[in-house]
Protein backbone atom coordinates (compact mmCIF):
# COMPACT_ATOMS: atom_id res chain seq x y z
CA UNK A 1 0.00 0.00 0.00
CA UNK A 2 1.39 3.15 -1.06
CA UNK A 3 1.17 5.89 1.47
CA UNK A 4 -0.29 9.25 1.12
CA UNK A 5 3.04 11.00 0.34
CA UNK A 6 3.99 8.61 -2.48
CA UNK A 7 0.36 8.83 -3.87
CA UNK A 8 1.08 12.85 -3.68
CA UNK A 9 4.44 12.51 -5.55
CA UNK A 10 2.72 10.34 -8.04
CA UNK A 11 0.10 12.88 -9.18
CA UNK A 12 2.40 15.81 -8.97
CA UNK A 13 4.31 13.81 -11.53
CA UNK A 14 1.81 12.82 -14.07
CA UNK A 15 1.22 16.66 -14.06
CA UNK A 16 4.11 18.09 -14.56
CA UNK A 17 3.53 15.44 -17.63
CA UNK A 18 0.49 16.57 -18.75
CA UNK A 19 1.99 20.14 -18.66
CA UNK A 20 4.57 19.04 -21.05
CA UNK A 21 2.69 16.65 -23.39
CA UNK A 22 0.29 19.51 -23.90
CA UNK A 23 2.87 22.24 -24.36
CA UNK A 24 4.32 20.04 -27.21
CA UNK A 25 0.53 19.34 -28.89
CA UNK A 26 0.28 23.57 -28.93
CA UNK A 27 3.83 23.59 -30.33
CA UNK A 28 3.40 20.91 -32.73
CA UNK A 29 0.34 22.27 -34.23
CA UNK A 30 1.79 25.73 -34.58
CA UNK A 31 4.74 24.14 -36.55
CA UNK A 32 2.03 21.88 -38.47
CA UNK A 33 0.37 24.75 -39.62
CA UNK A 34 3.82 26.72 -40.81
CA UNK A 35 4.26 23.03 -42.14
CA UNK A 36 1.50 22.95 -44.67
CA UNK A 37 1.85 26.59 -45.78
CA UNK A 38 5.18 25.72 -47.09
CA UNK A 39 3.79 22.63 -48.56
CA UNK A 40 0.97 24.79 -50.28
CA UNK A 41 3.67 27.07 -51.50
CA UNK A 42 5.93 24.58 -53.46
CA UNK A 43 3.20 22.99 -55.00
CA UNK A 44 2.33 24.93 -58.10
CA UNK A 45 6.31 25.12 -59.18
CA UNK A 46 6.24 21.15 -58.91
CA UNK A 47 2.79 21.20 -61.23
CA UNK A 48 4.00 23.07 -63.87
CA UNK A 49 6.98 20.99 -63.60
CA UNK A 50 5.26 18.11 -64.27
CA UNK A 51 3.22 19.14 -67.01
CA UNK A 52 6.22 20.85 -68.51
CA UNK A 53 8.13 17.57 -67.89
CA UNK A 54 4.90 15.48 -69.51
CA UNK A 55 5.05 17.56 -72.74
CA UNK A 56 9.02 16.91 -72.89
CA UNK A 57 9.33 13.54 -72.09
CA UNK A 58 6.57 12.37 -74.61
CA UNK A 59 8.25 14.74 -77.48
CA UNK A 60 11.87 12.82 -76.57
CA UNK A 61 9.84 9.52 -76.80
CA UNK A 62 8.45 10.35 -80.45
CA UNK A 63 11.87 10.66 -81.23
CA UNK A 64 12.84 7.24 -79.30
CA UNK A 65 15.87 8.71 -77.78
CA UNK A 66 15.39 9.20 -73.95
CA UNK A 67 17.99 9.45 -71.86
CA UNK A 68 18.61 6.80 -68.05
CA UNK A 69 16.79 9.15 -65.81
CA UNK A 70 13.72 9.12 -68.24
CA UNK A 71 14.08 5.39 -69.45
CA UNK A 72 16.10 3.48 -66.98
CA UNK A 73 18.77 2.01 -67.22
CA UNK A 74 16.88 -0.97 -68.99
CA UNK A 75 17.08 -3.59 -65.86
CA UNK A 76 15.73 -3.34 -62.28
CA UNK A 77 18.14 -5.41 -60.51
CA UNK A 78 19.17 -3.41 -57.67
CA UNK A 79 16.42 -1.18 -56.00
CA UNK A 80 17.21 1.97 -53.99
CA UNK A 81 14.99 3.09 -50.98
CA UNK A 82 15.29 6.80 -49.56
CA UNK A 83 13.85 6.57 -46.22
CA UNK A 84 11.98 9.68 -45.31
CA UNK A 85 11.36 9.80 -41.52
CA UNK A 86 11.82 12.50 -38.56
CA UNK A 87 14.72 13.05 -36.79
CA UNK A 88 12.81 13.19 -33.55
CA UNK A 89 10.26 10.94 -31.72
CA UNK A 90 7.33 11.24 -29.78
CA UNK A 91 4.89 11.39 -32.93
CA UNK A 92 2.88 8.46 -32.62
CA UNK A 93 3.78 5.61 -35.41
CA UNK A 94 4.41 8.18 -37.54
CA UNK A 95 8.08 6.75 -37.66
CA UNK A 96 7.21 3.12 -37.25
CA UNK A 97 4.96 3.09 -39.86
CA UNK A 98 7.13 4.15 -42.38
CA UNK A 99 9.69 1.25 -40.85
CA UNK A 100 7.39 -1.42 -40.89
CA UNK A 101 6.26 -0.47 -44.50
CA UNK A 102 10.18 -0.32 -45.43
CA UNK A 103 10.87 -3.65 -43.88
CA UNK A 104 8.08 -5.57 -45.86
CA UNK A 105 9.61 -3.67 -48.96
CA UNK A 106 12.91 -5.10 -48.54
CA UNK A 107 11.57 -8.04 -47.90
CA UNK A 108 9.62 -8.89 -50.88
CA UNK A 109 12.62 -7.35 -53.42
CA UNK A 110 14.75 -9.82 -51.36
CA UNK A 111 12.80 -12.78 -52.20
CA UNK A 112 12.98 -11.82 -55.61
CA UNK A 113 16.30 -12.16 -56.09
CA UNK A 114 16.70 -8.46 -55.93
CA UNK A 115 19.81 -6.32 -53.97
CA UNK A 116 18.30 -3.46 -51.99
CA UNK A 117 20.10 -0.33 -50.88
CA UNK A 118 18.76 2.31 -48.43
CA UNK A 119 19.73 6.08 -48.00
CA UNK A 120 18.39 7.25 -44.82
CA UNK A 121 16.71 11.04 -44.10
CA UNK A 122 16.39 11.45 -40.87
CA UNK A 123 17.89 10.07 -37.94
CA UNK A 124 14.89 8.09 -36.61
CA UNK A 125 14.63 6.06 -39.51
CA UNK A 126 18.29 4.88 -39.84
CA UNK A 127 18.55 4.38 -36.08
CA UNK A 128 15.25 1.64 -36.73
CA UNK A 129 16.70 -0.03 -39.34
CA UNK A 130 20.31 0.11 -38.30
CA UNK A 131 20.11 -3.18 -36.54
CA UNK A 132 18.39 -5.61 -38.96
CA UNK A 133 19.81 -3.90 -42.41
CA UNK A 134 22.64 -2.09 -41.58
CA UNK A 135 24.89 -3.70 -44.18
CA UNK A 136 22.37 -2.18 -46.75
CA UNK A 137 22.58 1.37 -45.80
CA UNK A 138 24.36 3.42 -48.13
CA UNK A 139 23.81 6.68 -46.86
CA UNK A 140 22.93 8.78 -44.19
CA UNK A 141 21.56 12.25 -44.45
CA UNK A 142 21.93 13.84 -41.02
CA UNK A 143 20.30 17.22 -40.43
CA UNK A 144 17.42 17.95 -42.73
CA UNK A 145 14.02 16.40 -41.59
CA UNK A 146 14.71 18.32 -38.24
CA UNK A 147 14.87 21.77 -39.38
CA UNK A 148 12.87 25.15 -38.84
CA UNK A 149 12.16 25.37 -42.66
CA UNK A 150 12.98 22.31 -45.15
CA UNK A 151 14.79 24.70 -47.49
CA UNK A 152 14.82 23.69 -51.35
CA UNK A 153 18.93 23.15 -50.89
CA UNK A 154 18.05 20.27 -49.09
CA UNK A 155 16.43 18.39 -51.12
CA UNK A 156 18.95 19.79 -53.68
CA UNK A 157 21.65 17.84 -51.67
CA UNK A 158 19.48 14.66 -51.59
CA UNK A 159 18.82 14.29 -55.17
CA UNK A 160 22.83 14.97 -56.24
CA UNK A 161 23.77 12.21 -54.11
CA UNK A 162 21.33 10.10 -55.58
CA UNK A 163 22.43 11.28 -59.00
CA UNK A 164 26.18 10.55 -57.83
CA UNK A 165 24.90 7.28 -56.91
CA UNK A 166 22.71 6.51 -60.12
CA UNK A 167 25.92 7.26 -62.40
CA UNK A 168 28.07 5.45 -60.24
CA UNK A 169 25.53 2.84 -61.30
CA UNK A 170 24.70 1.98 -57.57
CA UNK A 171 21.31 1.20 -58.34
CA UNK A 172 18.59 0.87 -61.52
CA UNK A 173 15.14 2.10 -59.51
CA UNK A 174 14.99 4.90 -56.46
CA UNK A 175 11.94 5.33 -55.13
CA UNK A 176 11.30 7.42 -51.83
CA UNK A 177 9.03 7.10 -48.81
CA UNK A 178 7.42 9.03 -47.03
CA UNK A 179 4.33 9.77 -45.59
CA UNK A 180 1.80 11.82 -47.59
CA UNK A 181 -0.07 13.93 -45.77
CA UNK A 182 -3.67 13.89 -45.69
CA UNK A 183 -5.02 15.55 -42.67
CA UNK A 184 -3.66 15.61 -38.73
CA UNK A 185 -5.50 12.75 -38.15
CA UNK A 186 -4.63 10.47 -41.16
CA UNK A 187 -0.93 9.71 -43.17
CA UNK A 188 -0.42 7.44 -45.49
CA UNK A 189 2.91 5.73 -45.89
CA UNK A 190 3.73 6.27 -49.85
CA UNK A 191 6.53 4.75 -52.15
CA UNK A 192 6.98 7.14 -54.59
CA UNK A 193 9.42 6.05 -57.28
CA UNK A 194 11.89 8.77 -58.21
CA UNK A 195 14.55 7.13 -60.61
CA UNK A 196 13.24 6.30 -63.85
CA UNK A 197 10.50 9.14 -63.49
CA UNK A 198 7.54 8.14 -63.82
CA UNK A 199 6.33 10.46 -66.51
CA UNK A 200 3.08 12.06 -65.59
CA UNK A 201 0.30 11.17 -68.29
CA UNK A 202 -0.22 14.16 -70.39
CA UNK A 203 -3.98 15.79 -69.82
CA UNK A 204 -6.47 13.99 -72.75
CA UNK A 205 -7.43 17.50 -73.71
CA UNK A 206 -4.12 19.00 -74.39
CA UNK A 207 -3.21 16.25 -76.70
CA UNK A 208 -3.34 18.51 -79.88
CA UNK A 209 -1.24 21.03 -77.65
CA UNK A 210 1.04 19.59 -77.14
CA UNK A 211 2.36 19.15 -80.61
CA UNK A 212 3.25 22.63 -81.43
CA UNK A 213 5.47 23.54 -78.52
CA UNK A 214 8.70 25.02 -79.85
CA UNK A 215 11.91 23.81 -77.90
CA UNK A 216 14.61 26.16 -76.87
CA UNK A 217 17.49 25.04 -77.44
CA UNK A 218 16.22 21.80 -78.11
CA UNK A 219 14.26 18.93 -76.16
CA UNK A 220 17.31 17.07 -75.33
CA UNK A 221 19.11 19.57 -73.41
CA UNK A 222 16.36 20.77 -71.79
CA UNK A 223 15.39 17.62 -70.71
CA UNK A 224 18.94 17.27 -69.45
CA UNK A 225 18.90 20.28 -67.38
CA UNK A 226 15.05 19.27 -66.07
CA UNK A 227 15.48 15.81 -65.01
CA UNK A 228 18.02 16.23 -62.66
CA UNK A 229 15.93 19.45 -61.45
CA UNK A 230 12.61 17.55 -61.53
CA UNK A 231 14.41 15.08 -59.31
CA UNK A 232 15.02 17.60 -56.30
CA UNK A 233 11.26 19.04 -56.97
CA UNK A 234 9.91 15.61 -56.10
CA UNK A 235 12.36 15.10 -53.28
CA UNK A 236 11.24 18.48 -51.91
CA UNK A 237 7.54 17.50 -52.41
CA UNK A 238 7.93 14.66 -50.15
CA UNK A 239 10.11 15.80 -47.80
CA UNK A 240 7.68 18.86 -46.58
CA UNK A 241 5.01 16.45 -47.13
CA UNK A 242 6.89 14.30 -44.22
CA UNK A 243 7.34 17.73 -42.35
CA UNK A 244 3.67 18.05 -42.22
CA UNK A 245 2.66 14.84 -41.39
CA UNK A 246 4.97 14.61 -38.46
CA UNK A 247 3.72 17.56 -36.91
CA UNK A 248 0.56 16.17 -37.52
CA UNK A 249 1.47 12.45 -35.90
CA UNK A 250 3.00 14.18 -33.05
CA UNK A 251 0.02 16.50 -32.21
CA UNK A 252 -2.15 13.78 -32.20
CA UNK A 253 0.10 11.87 -29.84
CA UNK A 254 0.50 14.51 -27.50
CA UNK A 255 -3.44 15.20 -27.54
CA UNK A 256 -3.95 11.44 -26.89
CA UNK A 257 -1.12 11.27 -24.05
CA UNK A 258 -2.55 14.62 -22.35
CA UNK A 259 -6.12 13.21 -22.28
CA UNK A 260 -4.25 10.29 -20.79
CA UNK A 261 -2.64 12.21 -18.20
CA UNK A 262 -5.80 13.77 -17.22
CA UNK A 263 -7.69 10.58 -16.68
CA UNK A 264 -4.84 9.17 -14.77
CA UNK A 265 -4.74 12.10 -12.56
CA UNK A 266 -8.90 11.97 -11.86
CA UNK A 267 -7.83 8.24 -10.85
CA UNK A 268 -5.19 8.73 -8.86
CA UNK A 269 -6.75 11.58 -6.92
CA UNK A 270 -10.35 9.26 -6.31
CA UNK A 271 -7.89 6.78 -5.04
CA UNK A 272 -5.81 9.36 -2.74
CA UNK A 273 -9.27 10.94 -1.41
CA UNK A 274 -10.57 7.13 -0.64
CA UNK A 275 -7.32 6.47 1.30
CA UNK A 276 -7.16 9.83 2.90
CA UNK A 277 -10.93 9.47 4.58
CA UNK A 278 -10.05 5.78 5.68
CA UNK A 279 -6.50 7.19 7.62
CA UNK A 280 -8.84 9.26 9.14
CA UNK A 281 -12.19 7.16 9.92
CA UNK A 282 -9.25 4.44 11.56
CA UNK A 283 -8.01 7.34 13.34
CA UNK A 284 -11.32 8.31 14.45
CA UNK A 285 -11.76 4.28 15.80
CA UNK A 286 -9.19 4.50 17.51
CA UNK A 287 -9.57 7.33 19.23
CA UNK A 288 -13.22 6.40 20.53
CA UNK A 289 -12.60 2.99 20.92
CA UNK A 290 -10.08 4.06 23.08
CA UNK A 291 -11.93 6.66 25.11
CA UNK A 292 -13.78 3.93 25.64
CA UNK A 293 -11.90 1.10 26.71
CA UNK A 294 -11.00 3.90 29.78
CA UNK B 1 -3.94 46.56 -78.07
CA UNK B 2 -5.46 45.97 -74.59
CA UNK B 3 -4.65 42.30 -74.81
CA UNK B 4 -2.25 41.42 -71.66
CA UNK B 5 -0.35 38.54 -70.71
CA UNK B 6 -0.23 36.17 -67.24
CA UNK B 7 3.12 36.04 -66.24
CA UNK B 8 3.98 34.01 -63.36
CA UNK B 9 7.92 33.83 -61.73
CA UNK B 10 7.94 30.39 -59.14
CA UNK B 11 10.14 29.38 -57.75
CA UNK B 12 10.78 25.80 -55.99
CA UNK B 13 9.31 27.41 -52.63
CA UNK B 14 6.76 29.59 -53.50
CA UNK B 15 5.31 32.26 -56.05
CA UNK B 16 6.94 35.33 -56.30
CA UNK B 17 4.55 36.96 -58.51
CA UNK B 18 1.64 36.54 -60.60
CA UNK B 19 0.63 39.52 -62.78
CA UNK B 20 -0.88 40.39 -66.03
CA UNK B 21 1.42 42.52 -67.81
CA UNK B 22 1.98 43.62 -71.80
CA UNK B 23 5.09 42.03 -72.46
CA UNK B 24 8.28 40.06 -70.60
CA UNK B 25 11.99 39.43 -71.26
CA UNK B 26 13.80 37.03 -70.70
CA UNK B 27 16.76 36.05 -70.44
CA UNK B 28 16.88 32.78 -72.82
CA UNK B 29 19.60 30.13 -73.30
CA UNK B 30 20.36 30.99 -76.98
CA UNK B 31 19.87 35.08 -76.47
CA UNK B 32 16.77 37.29 -74.95
CA UNK B 33 13.70 37.16 -76.03
CA UNK B 34 10.38 39.20 -75.42
CA UNK B 35 6.87 37.31 -74.98
CA UNK B 36 4.01 39.12 -75.75
CA UNK B 37 0.29 38.30 -76.12
CA UNK B 38 -0.73 35.33 -78.26
CA UNK B 39 3.34 34.28 -78.61
CA UNK B 40 3.41 31.15 -79.44
CA UNK B 41 3.74 27.93 -77.31
CA UNK B 42 7.39 27.08 -76.12
CA UNK B 43 9.77 26.07 -73.62
CA UNK B 44 13.17 27.21 -73.30
CA UNK B 45 15.95 27.03 -71.05
CA UNK B 46 17.21 30.31 -68.95
CA UNK B 47 21.01 31.13 -68.64
CA UNK B 48 21.74 33.66 -65.25
CA UNK B 49 19.74 37.09 -66.26
CA UNK B 50 17.53 39.20 -66.10
CA UNK B 51 13.52 38.64 -66.22
CA UNK B 52 12.19 41.92 -66.50
CA UNK B 53 8.03 42.43 -66.58
CA UNK B 54 6.84 45.39 -68.87
CA UNK B 55 3.69 47.85 -68.54
CA UNK B 56 3.30 50.33 -70.84
CA UNK B 57 6.50 50.21 -72.55
CA UNK B 58 8.59 50.02 -69.59
CA UNK B 59 9.82 47.60 -67.27
CA UNK B 60 7.85 47.70 -63.75
CA UNK B 61 9.47 44.53 -62.15
CA UNK B 62 12.55 43.02 -62.94
CA UNK B 63 14.04 40.13 -61.43
CA UNK B 64 17.41 38.40 -61.63
CA UNK B 65 16.79 34.58 -61.99
CA UNK B 66 20.61 32.18 -61.48
CA UNK B 67 18.62 30.29 -64.13
CA UNK B 68 15.27 27.68 -65.00
CA UNK B 69 12.84 27.10 -67.22
CA UNK B 70 9.86 29.02 -69.23
CA UNK B 71 6.97 27.69 -70.55
CA UNK B 72 4.70 29.99 -72.87
CA UNK B 73 1.65 28.39 -73.72
CA UNK B 74 -2.30 29.72 -74.27
CA UNK B 75 -2.54 30.57 -70.72
CA UNK B 76 0.25 32.83 -70.52
CA UNK B 77 3.72 32.64 -69.32
CA UNK B 78 5.35 30.96 -66.54
CA UNK B 79 8.96 31.44 -65.57
CA UNK B 80 10.29 28.06 -63.36
CA UNK B 81 13.26 29.93 -62.17
CA UNK B 82 16.00 29.16 -59.65
CA UNK B 83 17.92 31.70 -57.27
CA UNK B 84 15.58 34.19 -57.83
CA UNK B 85 15.83 38.26 -56.76
CA UNK B 86 14.37 41.24 -56.99
CA UNK B 87 16.93 43.25 -59.05
CA UNK B 88 16.44 46.46 -56.90
CA UNK B 89 17.14 44.10 -53.62
CA UNK B 90 20.60 43.51 -54.80
CA UNK B 91 23.52 45.86 -53.52
CA UNK B 92 26.29 46.47 -56.38
CA UNK B 93 28.88 46.12 -53.71
CA UNK B 94 27.25 42.33 -52.53
CA UNK B 95 27.46 41.08 -56.04
CA UNK B 96 31.16 42.11 -56.36
CA UNK B 97 31.92 40.59 -53.66
CA UNK B 98 30.04 37.56 -54.55
CA UNK B 99 31.62 37.66 -57.43
CA UNK B 100 35.23 37.73 -55.69
CA UNK B 101 34.31 34.78 -53.54
CA UNK B 102 33.25 32.99 -56.21
CA UNK B 103 36.40 33.23 -58.46
CA UNK B 104 38.37 32.30 -55.17
CA UNK B 105 36.23 29.36 -54.87
CA UNK B 106 37.66 28.70 -58.60
CA UNK B 107 40.90 29.42 -57.89
CA UNK B 108 41.49 27.74 -54.39
CA UNK B 109 39.97 24.46 -55.43
CA UNK B 110 42.63 22.18 -55.42
CA UNK B 111 42.75 19.30 -58.18
CA UNK B 112 38.50 19.42 -57.75
CA UNK B 113 37.04 16.55 -59.68
CA UNK B 114 35.25 17.32 -63.26
CA UNK B 115 31.93 18.20 -61.55
CA UNK B 116 33.02 19.89 -58.44
CA UNK B 117 34.95 21.89 -61.57
CA UNK B 118 31.79 22.46 -63.14
CA UNK B 119 29.83 23.73 -60.32
CA UNK B 120 32.60 26.38 -59.39
CA UNK B 121 32.82 27.60 -63.09
CA UNK B 122 28.91 27.74 -62.92
CA UNK B 123 28.93 29.41 -59.85
CA UNK B 124 31.38 32.23 -61.13
CA UNK B 125 29.07 32.71 -64.35
CA UNK B 126 26.01 33.43 -62.41
CA UNK B 127 27.94 36.01 -59.58
CA UNK B 128 29.33 37.69 -63.15
CA UNK B 129 25.85 37.84 -64.71
CA UNK B 130 24.15 39.29 -61.08
CA UNK B 131 26.77 41.97 -61.30
CA UNK B 132 26.53 42.79 -64.63
CA UNK B 133 22.57 42.65 -64.25
CA UNK B 134 23.24 45.17 -61.09
CA UNK B 135 25.44 47.68 -62.92
CA UNK B 136 22.98 47.58 -65.89
CA UNK B 137 20.07 48.60 -63.75
CA UNK B 138 22.10 51.05 -62.10
CA UNK B 139 23.15 53.23 -65.55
Amino acid sequence: MPSLKDMRNRINSVRATRKITSAMKLVAGSKLRRAQEYAEAARPYAAKMASMLANLAAAVRAQGEAPPLLAGTGKEDSHLLVVATADRGLCGAFNSSIVRAVRKRIEELKSQGKTVKLVCVGRKGRDMLRREYGDLIIEFLDGIAGKRRIGFADAERVAQKLLELFEAGEFDVATIVFNRFKSAMVQIVTFKQLIPVEAPEVAAESEGVRAIYEFEPDEERILSELLPRNLAVQIYGALLENAASEQGARMVAMDNATRNAGEMIERLTLRYNRQRQANITKELIEIVSGAEAL
Amino acid sequence: MAETLNVEVVDPERVIVSAAVEMVVLPGAEGDFGVLPLHAPLVSLLRPGVVSLFENGRPVRQFFVAGGFVEVSEQGCTVLAQGVEPLEEISRAAAEQALKDAEEDLADAKAPSEEERARLERAVAIARARLEAVSQAAS
